[in-house]
């Protein structure tokens, strides 16, 4: 499992390795880790570029939730608050909350996700992104965690586990 | 069941309702709402339901997992709950058992499925210790590599649900309403539904088994009986539970939506 989500991270890591991709750091748990985006303790990331924050869930995230095969997401137009749910995934026979990391409007939502829901797997950083916002707080974004941070957050919970 | 005051030091509380017969709906509602709303820890135990129910995972498509012709002239009830995985049709010889927890309380459990679904199989396994091949087989519980346990799971941000249903018996008749699977686990190798499961009852008494259980939960939290009367039910709070019954409109559109697939119509 390891050895297939190494190679997983690598394979992402040279997909991303373009100057207009954020950088990447690497875990020792062998999760991605994507410097310039904000990660919450729920395991949920944050990319804010001009006046919309897209956001999804980490590989951490996925990795430990299993194969995704169905998603649960917001229509368009309505909102989300800092740190309450807005969706659901489903994987191995679990359901297991979404929560959005900002306050704010959703713009627009992943539609791929409802005939591709193992996009969040493959791609979590990218094609398996969930829902855009517009923040209505941007001060919220300063309470969320680097990459650093939130790597080293996944060190520790996995460790103490 | 008294459990010496010895052994409940420093356990975590976990509240114990015992149920016979409670409508499985009823059941449901009453897990969604513990999860949702309750900040304690709760074992339910329902020794049977009452009428033969199909229950569906969130995201089942009925068309896909229900013979909808044979349900519709029957008029058998479909529920969709609010966990993950697949369908079961349940009734007075399945036998319930809930686990709601906050995400602390278990020590060194990350609150992820297979975690949980592993914690949950080291629990049954105290149960069934000694008696037939028990194990956890990708997600169900098995005697060999027979099924008689299915599972499914919801986690929040703060708590967990695990809940099994077990087969104490069955009447082969039921298994007709549903159809194969098209996710199933590899250990299934395709066999039909009486070739994949197994009655309960074949290896343990009925109230062996559910004090057995009790008894195993009880070396790990410390229990508390309490009655539904003590719960404040969904209709008296602002909870409103997803888990709902699938109307026959809408069981009658999916089976009309699956023909005119298969006629090539839009």
């Amino acid at each position: 499992m390891a050895l297939r989500m190494w190679a997983s991270s690598t394979a992402n890591a040279l997909k991303l390795s373009s100057a207009s991709k954020p950088h990447l750091s690497l875990s020792r748990c062998f999760s991605t880790v994507l410097d310039g985006l904000k990660y919450a303790e729920s395991h949920e990331w944050v990319k804010h570029e001009g006046s919309v924050a897209t956001i999804g869930i980490t590989d951490h995230a996925q990795d430990h939730l299993g194969e995704v095969v169905f998603v649960e997401l917001p229509e368009p137009s309505g909102s989300v608050s800092k740190g309450k749910g807005f969706g659901a995934v489903e994987s191995v026979k679990a359901t297991s909350d979404i929560n959005s990391p900002i306050s704010g409007e959703i713009v627009e939502v992943n539609t791929k996700l409802s005939e591709a829901p193992g996009l969040i797997n493959k791609s979590p950083y990218e094609d398996g992104w969930m829902i855009k916002v517009k923040p209505s707080s941007p001060t919220e974004l300063e309470s969320l965690m680097g990459s650093k941070e939130y790597t080293k957050f996944c060190e520790e919970e996995d460790a103490s586990h | 069941m008294l459990v010496p005051q010895t052994r409940n030091i420093g356990l975590p509380m976990m509240n114990l309702m015992r149920f016979k017969g409670l409508p499985i709906l009823q059941q449901l509602h009453i897990e969604e709402q513990l999860l949702r709303t309750s900040s304690e820890n709760w074992c339910i135990v329902n020794d049977g339901t009452n009428d033969p129910t199909i229950v569906m995972g969130v995201s089942g498509k009925p068309a896909e997992l229900l013979e909808i012709e044979s349900v519709l002239h029957d008029q058998v009830p479909v529920i969709r709950r609010f966990t993950g995985g697949g369908t079961v049709i349940v009734d007075h010889q399945t036998i319930f058992v809930t686990f709601i927890c906050n995400k602390e309380t278990v020590p060194d459990l990350q609150p992820y499925p297979r975690p949980i679904m592993s914690w949950s199989s080291s629990l049954y396994c105290k149960v069934f210790r000694g008696i037939g091949d028990f194990h956890l087989r990708e997600n169900d519980y098995v005697f060999g590599d027979h099924k008689f346990g299915g599972n499914a799971q919801s986690i929040t941000k703060n708590k967990w649900i695990h809940h099994t249903s077990f087969l104490w018996d069955f009447d082969v008749r039921n298994m007709a309403y549903l159809k194969l699977p098209k996710r199933a686990p590899a250990y299934r190798s395709a066999r039909g539904h009486l070739d994949f499961i197994c009655r309960l009852k074949d290896y343990m008494p009925r109230s062996t088994f559910i004090n057995k259980t009790v008894e195993a939960a009880g070396t790990q939290f410390s229990l508390r009986s309490l009655e539904l009367e003590a719960v404040v039910t969904c209709s008296e709070t602002e909870f409103r539970p997803s888990t709902r019954f699938l109307t026959n409109e809408e069981l009658a559109a999916a089976a009309a939506a699956v023909s005119e697939q298969q006629l090539g119509l839009p």
